[in-house]
């Protein structure tokens, strides 16, 4: 098979730094080809050279795209030749409708005037085609990420798409809908679509990739070929890290002790659609040391019931009783929860659980002002004492702790919200996908964290789509399927057909 | 990411010429404000800088500079106050109707002023805060009501004049309390007529405190390690800070000392200083200016915070409208029209954020004076209205557009 794509020795260089140093990388026509490394290493900047954003010119090295040496000098430049690249981060316009979305910049117009009927139509086929059973009218706004992921991909398809490249494309999904958007990836593949996919998830690069490409640290580490000889994960992880990962999730002394929050028949009504129930009289309890899982889908309101029991900050109608230590205590306001023990690590960091703007320090000891302060009146040499005190126990990598959280790596940034909410001082800590998006090095520093935690008694809820992530930490795991507790499972009963199972059978 | 981090660990060692260009908006302001100073300096042929030209170059921006520090407030939540201009002029208004047509005491009349300034902001604060409606178009609404409210209340006229207690509020100047015979000894001295030893004293010992006050924070940094301003920096700001200090109480001294106005700015823009920057309120007003929604899930109620923030503003508004009324010794309805724009171009170009989350007390307080002094240099220099509008306008276009070219060469 001839090469679709040939980058040679590309190098990239930042004011101080070299971002890509003599990067090569060899796709081949119509196969799937994944690209692997740390957050960091410099996979989005080589897709970035790639895809034009960086423009010929600002980089060495050669691209040779379909035969020919290519010198794109916008994005719009290789869209052209059918290069289409989905970002991590969504580019789709929350008030317009999935129709509008997809067609966006491509619009379906006779002398400017837009085809509305065939647009749909056109939406309609493309919906289908990616999985996604959503009006083409509905808008982007109203749908979860998972769904706005088909969104984008059906976009791509609406285009002469002959190299796909796909940024953490499941990093928001379900175990079922990125099972489906793997099954989309070789179905396109069929249909003489070439893949790129940087995914952190080694399973799925596994099962859908030809070749694996291994960058680390700006250079590429190894190409290995699926076809000659199965590719393990831990040979991945080898060559990402650079060191063998024994252990991807961290041994740790399982001890449960009393029972430290008990939630019992708690109700939740959707706030828009004031009829939907999304969580139905849902009891649950947590020991002191425990870790609890809450497997589910997407959908199956996890997250609802995290952010509903932290101080009502989803949903309507909210009822239902929260103990702590036996002790019903009142979560009906943030501040109240956290006063109650609880603690809220959100799954979507960026919006809900960082300011960006504002340094390490001051994001660190948000949730606590009062542990910095006497009288209202804060104490700077105190802060910097508490946020130093997270970073080195944390380990967040950073000059110091006067850096703005914009500049860390995800999880880093992870890090920083984990030490807001340990220096709040919690009985309960609700993680909502802790490591969703971060590298292999990291999320084993995060289990870590979380094993630390559970070894001082703290009760730890943890919600994840990874289910080995679930198997590997959890103690025991709860399943959650459309707004209900279906079933719990030890962690010696649980396994990954089981959870599927009490979800496909409730 | 890893280039981030990498260039973020280079900031640490850092010579003077990154520093510079890494703080050039903290810089620039200081150095515009110089700048512009000394350019009307001369050309005015030393007018600008007269001790009786500085005097009222303090009271002409003591009400906008009195509102700054409540828009500051405003804009940092994330909101804006439209009204201000507004309810300024009817404050005056209702000063004016209390105290003339009523006859009701001067002190009764201000504390009343000040309470329903306070209402004002709470009922603006009301639907922004807890209706989630846009504060541009609650205080649109707030700058039309409110304007009206003002020809209403004075029926279209001119009202006053004011008792002398009132008037003092603005064109007052605190008596000297040392002797008179140390500003006789002290007046040839200076070759002036008189000396206000009072006014004096206090530039020199403001200029004494700031510059404590820096080397303590210097100290403090340093045993964290976090020092980043080069030694030279450090002393040649505190330097021009403290000599400017001196400098301007010295003109103030050899003409009527020190003005009310400027003790009620001064005091003002030190408490709401060190609530911005050193209390837990005012964290949470950055925190949720910066992500809301964080901030709500960290436990701030975003809600009362910014309701606060609007009573706050509206407090202030009634106390710059005493100060205007007082210093005209009228209230007319035309009083405040459209001084909320001059309010907040000072907050912006003081290097606020208009998505919240960015600004400082004292950049807001500076942006006012770089906007005053241009003012009064303008009108000494004869210049018409018409150019004066059009370079104020394009100032604060050039501060605005150094901001967001800086922060995209750093980011």
């Amino acid at each position: 098979m001839s090469a679709l794509l040939e980058m040679r020795a590309i190098t990239k260089t930042f004011p101080g730094v070299k971002a890509l140093d003599e990067v090569n990388l060899t796709v081949r026509q119509g196969e799937i080809h994944a690209l692997v490394g740390e957050n960091g290493a410099g996979k989005s900047t080589l897709m970035k050279v790639l895809s034009g954003v960086y423009p010929a010119g600002s980089y060495d090295g050669e691209i040779h795209y379909d035969g020919a040496l290519a010198e794109f000098r916008d994005i719009s430049d290789s869209e052209k030749r059918g290069i289409i690249i989905i970002h991590q981060e969504l580019a789709l316009v929350p008030l317009l409708s999935i129709a509008e979305n997809v067609f966006l910049g491509n619009e379906n117009a006779r002398n400017g005037v837009i085809d509305w009927q065939g647009t749909f139509q056109r939406t309609e086929a493309l919906l289908r085609k990616v999985g996604l059973r959503e009006a083409p009218t509905t808008l982007v706004d109203k749908l979860g990420v998972g769904k706005q992921q088909l969104v984008e991909i059906a976009k791509a398809l609406s285009k002469e798409v002959r190299l796909l490249i796909l940024d953490e494309p499941t990093a928001a999904l379900s175990e079922a809908d990125s099972q489906a958007l793997l099954d989309l990836m070789l179905e396109l593949k069929v249909q003489g679509v070439t893949s790129i996919i940087i995914s952190h998830k080694l399973n799925e690069v596994r099962r859908v990739a030809d070749t694996v490409t291994v960058i680390r640290d700006g250079s590429t580490v190894s190409t290995m070929d699926a076809r000659s000889h199965p590719i393990t994960e831990a040979a991945i992880v080898r060559d990402m890290v650079g060191r063998d990962m024994a252990h991807r999730y961290p041994e740790r002394q399982r001890r449960a002790g009393e029972v430290l929050m008990e939630v019992s028949d708690w109700n939740v009504w959707h706030p828009e659609h004031v009829d939907r129930q999304v969580i139905r009289s849902a009891s649950l309890h947590v020991r002191a040391g425990e870790v609890v899982g809450i497997a589910g889908l997407m959908g199956a309101g996890r997250t609802e019931l995290a952010m509903s029991l932290f101080g009502r900050s989803w949903g309507r109608n909210v009822s239902g009783t929260v103990k702590i230590r036996g002790q019903e205590v009142d979560v009906s306001k943030v501040d109240r929860a956290i006063a109650a023990g609880l603690a809220y690590v959100t799954e979507d960091r960026k919006s809900l659980g960082l300011i960006l703007e504002e340094t390490i320090q001051r994001n660190v000891t948000l949730a606590n002002l009062q542990g910095v302060s006497s009288g209202g009146v804060l104490n700077e040499n105190a802060e910097t004492e508490v946020s130093e005190k997270y970073r080195r126990a944390m380990n967040i990598r950073t000059p110091s702790v006067f850096q703005k959280v914009m500049n860390l790596s995800g999880g880093n940034q992870q890090k920083v919200v984990l030490s807001k909410w340990l220096f709040a001082g919690p009985e309960v800590l609700i993680l909502d996908e802790p490591t969703r998006g971060i590298d292999v090095g990291a999320k084993f520093e995060i289990y870590g964290i979380i094993n630390e935690l559970s070894a001082q008694g703290k009760g730890v809820l943890m919600i994840s789509s990874e289910m080995p992530e679930l198997l590997g930490m959890c103690d025991r795991i709860y399943v959650m399927n459309e707004g209900a507790l279906v079933g719990e499972l030890t962690a010696a009963e649980a396994s990954q057909e089981r959870i599927m199972s009490l979800i496909v059978t409730e | 990411m890893a280039l981030a981090e990498q260039t973020g660990g280079e900031t640490a060692t850092k010579s003077v010429g990154d520093y510079l260009l890494s703080h050039l908006r903290e810089y620039g302001l200081l150095f515009a404000l110089i700048a512009i100073m000394v350019f009307f300096q001369i050309v005015t042929g030393g007018t600008l800088l007269r001790p009786v030209n500085i005097t009222n170059l303090l009271l002409q921006n003591s009400y906008i500079i009195i509102m700054a520090l409540g828009m500051l407030i405003v804009i940092v939540s994330g909101n804006i106050d439209l009204s201000v201009g507004s309810v300024m002029g009817f404050i005056g208004a209702l000063a004016a109707v209390l105290i003339v047509n009523m006859g009701l005491p001067w002190l009764l009349t201000i504390l009343i002023c000040l309470v329903v300034g306070g209402l004002i902001g709470a009922a603006q604060g009301y639907w922004v805060a807890y209706w989630k409606i846009p504060s541009f178009i609650v205080t649109l609404a707030g700058m039309l009501v409110f304007r009206g409210l003002s020809l209403w209340l004075l029926e279209g006229q001119s009202v006053g004049p004011f008792p002398r207690e009132f008037q003092t509020i603005a064109n007052g100047f605190v008596p000297d309390i040392f002797p008179a015979a140390i500003g006789q000894a002290l007046a040839p001295v200076f070759d002036a007529r008189q000396v206000n030893v009072l006014a004096l004293i206090t530039g020199i010992v403001a200029a004494a405190i700031i510059v404590w006050g820096g080397m303590r924070k210097r100290a403090r940094n340093k045993a964290y390690g976090v020092v980043d301003e080069p030694r030279s920096f450090f002393i040649a700001r505190n330097v021009i800070i403290g000599a400017a200090l001196i400098f301007i109480m010295y003109k103030l001294s050899t003409f009527r000392g020190l003005p009310n106005v400027l003790i009620t700015m001064g005091v003002l823009t030190i408490i709401y200083a060190f609530l911005t920057e050193r209390t837990v309120t005012g964290r949470r007003i950055y925190a949720l200016g910066g992500n809301q929604k964080a901030a709500k899930l960290s436990g701030i109620k975003t809600e009362r915070l910014t309701f606060l923030a609007f009573v706050n503003m509206g407090i202030l508004a009634a106390a710059a409208g005493l100060v205007f009324a007082a210093r005209l010794n009228t209230a007319t309805p035309k009083a405040g029209f459209s001084l909320e724009l001059d309010v907040i171009a000072a907050v912006f170009i003081g290097g606020a954020s208009m998505s919240g989350g960015v600004g400082k007390i004292v950049g807001a307080v500076v942006g006012a004076f770089l906007m005053g002094v241009l003012n009064n240099g303008m009108s000494i220099m004869g210049i018409g209205i018409d150019y004066q509008q059009m370079i104020k306008g394009l100032v604060l276009l050039a501060a605005v557009i150094f901001d967001v070219y800086n922060k995209s060469k750093q980011g």
